[in-house]
């Protein structure tokens, strides 16, 4: 059941493009032809469901406090967690070199159009976030890190090919030159997460606040919003509760 | 400035406007999104991938023509996660709170666009003072955006700066609130960040004809 959780909350609720910004670079530069996006999201994907869980057993085995117990009891008190940056970063790197070797064999034509933004997988934040947030989350067990890494990726591709879609079709549409291109792109990402935010609710059917991670959040507007969350579900609530008597 | 030849002055001053890694280059976003709800996070970002920038521009100059061109994304990559894990100890050392409200993003420094981009760009083929200076230009052209952002998103969002209160109490209703002034909440949210830098990239094309893409 968690896992089901896990895996909806990381597509939806903790999207990676709209909700903590994750992969922006990749996301805004190849995102110009729906065939590109879709062949870099897939990428993502795979490196993201191998790099975390890999990490998560460099995490567990090695770089937590207490994790080198297995070489000894001697080993209880090293912490190497401020390490986690290097070794994650040397695994994704690994990895991206794996997966270009596969890619560069198996589709030429995928290569090719992807170009330098294959390699750049390896510096592409969601990637590394990616271990980073399972870190700090601190994800209890091997299969739930795995359903977070291919539900985030999931999530980042949604996001590249909605905005690919968009930009293909935008293409024909009278904007003002200032905008066009970049701009608006901004403007649309910024509309679409609006709208992801919606999913706030998915998984705990409203009745009580979602527990959401803020990356930066002020206590006070915390509180005002649950407030005002809390009178906007009681409204919706009240409304539900009319038509079903209606 | 009379230390410094016209070129050299350029690689400062050029970031800032013409070829800021942010709107133009379009690298750094991640970050310059995440962390702009509080001025305070903004600074302590934009000076933490100053020291990065600059420390590692210059590093890797110096090494420029030992490294192996083959392996040269791993030993930048080695360079400024070192780099990053002395940032990360010195905030955790001494701003204990920021760090945690930063949290992963300081990590996430690693993979700033703009390091890397810098690297490939101009340290691997320049000496160690124009690659410093080339360094600081372009983490200044992104802090300046960094901080603009998180000045309104905080000004707008919560009416503090850097924690004090500048347009009045909310709950005891003084100053602004007074008039019935409420805290726009949205803007601390994500979304209003990537609307914010559309609205900036949208100024600086309109000033700049030149910029505009076709």
């Amino acid at each position: 059941m968690e896992h089901i959780e896990l895996f909806f909350k990381s597509i939806f609720i903790d999207n990676m493009v709209f909700a903590t910004f994750l992969g922006m670079c990749s996301y805004l530069a190849v995102s110009k032809k729906v065939s590109t996006a879709v062949g870099l999201g897939a990428a993502v994907i795979f490196v993201l469901a191998v790099t975390v869980p890999l990490n998560w057993l460099l995490d567990q085995y090695i770089l937590k406090g207490g994790a080198l117990v297995w070489l000894g009891p001697e080993y209880a008190e090293y912490d190497l967690s401020f390490l986690s940056f290097i070794l994650f970063i040397a695994t994704i790197a690994t990895m991206v070199q794996l997966v270009e070797i596969i890619v560069e064999k198996f589709s030429p034509s995928l290569y090719n159009s992807l170009g330098i933004f294959l390699p750049l997988i390896a510096v592409n934040c969601a990637i590394l976030g990616g271990s980073l947030f399972m870190q700090s989350r601190e994800i209890p067990s091997l299969a739930l890190a795995t359903t977070y890494g291919v539900g985030s990726g999931i999530g980042w591709f949604l996001a590249i090919l909605a905005i690919a879609a968009i930009r293909e079709k935008i293409r024909y549409s009278s904007i003002p030159a200032p905008l066009r291109g970049l701009g608006i792109t901004f403007i649309v990402t910024g509309l679409m997460a609006i709208g992801f935010m919606s999913f706030g609710g998915m998984l705990t059917g409203g009745d009580e606040e979602a527990p959401k991670e803020k990356v930066v959040s002020s206590k006070k507007v915390e509180n005002k919003e649950d407030l005002k969350a809390k009178e906007l579900k009681k409204k919706e609530l009240a409304n539900n509760s009319k038509e079903i008597q209606e | 400035m009379g230390l410094l030849s016209k070129k050299d002055a350029a690689l400062i001053t050029d970031p800032f406007a013409d070829n800021n890694p942010i709107t133009i280059q379009v690298l750094g976003i991640c970050s310059a999104l995440a962390i702009t709800a509080e001025l305070k996070a903004s600074i302590v970002m934009a000076v933490s991938v100053l020291f990065v920038l600059g420390a590692g521009n210059v590093v890797i100059s110096l090494m420029r023509n030992i490294i192996p061109s083959k392996i040269r994304i791993i030993v930048q990559l080695i360079v400024v996660a070192t780099l990053v894990i002395i940032v990360d100890q010195v905030l955790k050392a001494f701003a204990y709170e920021l760090s945690k409200t930063l949290g992963a993003f300081i990590g996430l420094i690693i993979t700033n666009c703009i390091i890397m981009g810098r690297f490939e760009a101009f340290a691997l083929a320049n000496g160690p003072w124009r690659s410093f200076l080339d360094g600081i230009g372009n983490a200044l052209g992104y802090g300046v955006i960094l901080i603009i952002v998180g000045f309104f998103r905080e000004l707008l969002g919560s009416g503090t700066l850097l924690g004090f209160k500048v347009l009045g109490d909310p709950i005891e209703k003084t100053g602004l609130y007074a008039f019935g002034y409420e805290n726009n909440g949205f803007m601390l949210l994500a979304p209003m960040a990537l609307i914010f830098v559309g609205i900036i990239i949208w100024i600086q094309r309109s000033r700049n004809v030149a910029l505009i893409e076709d």
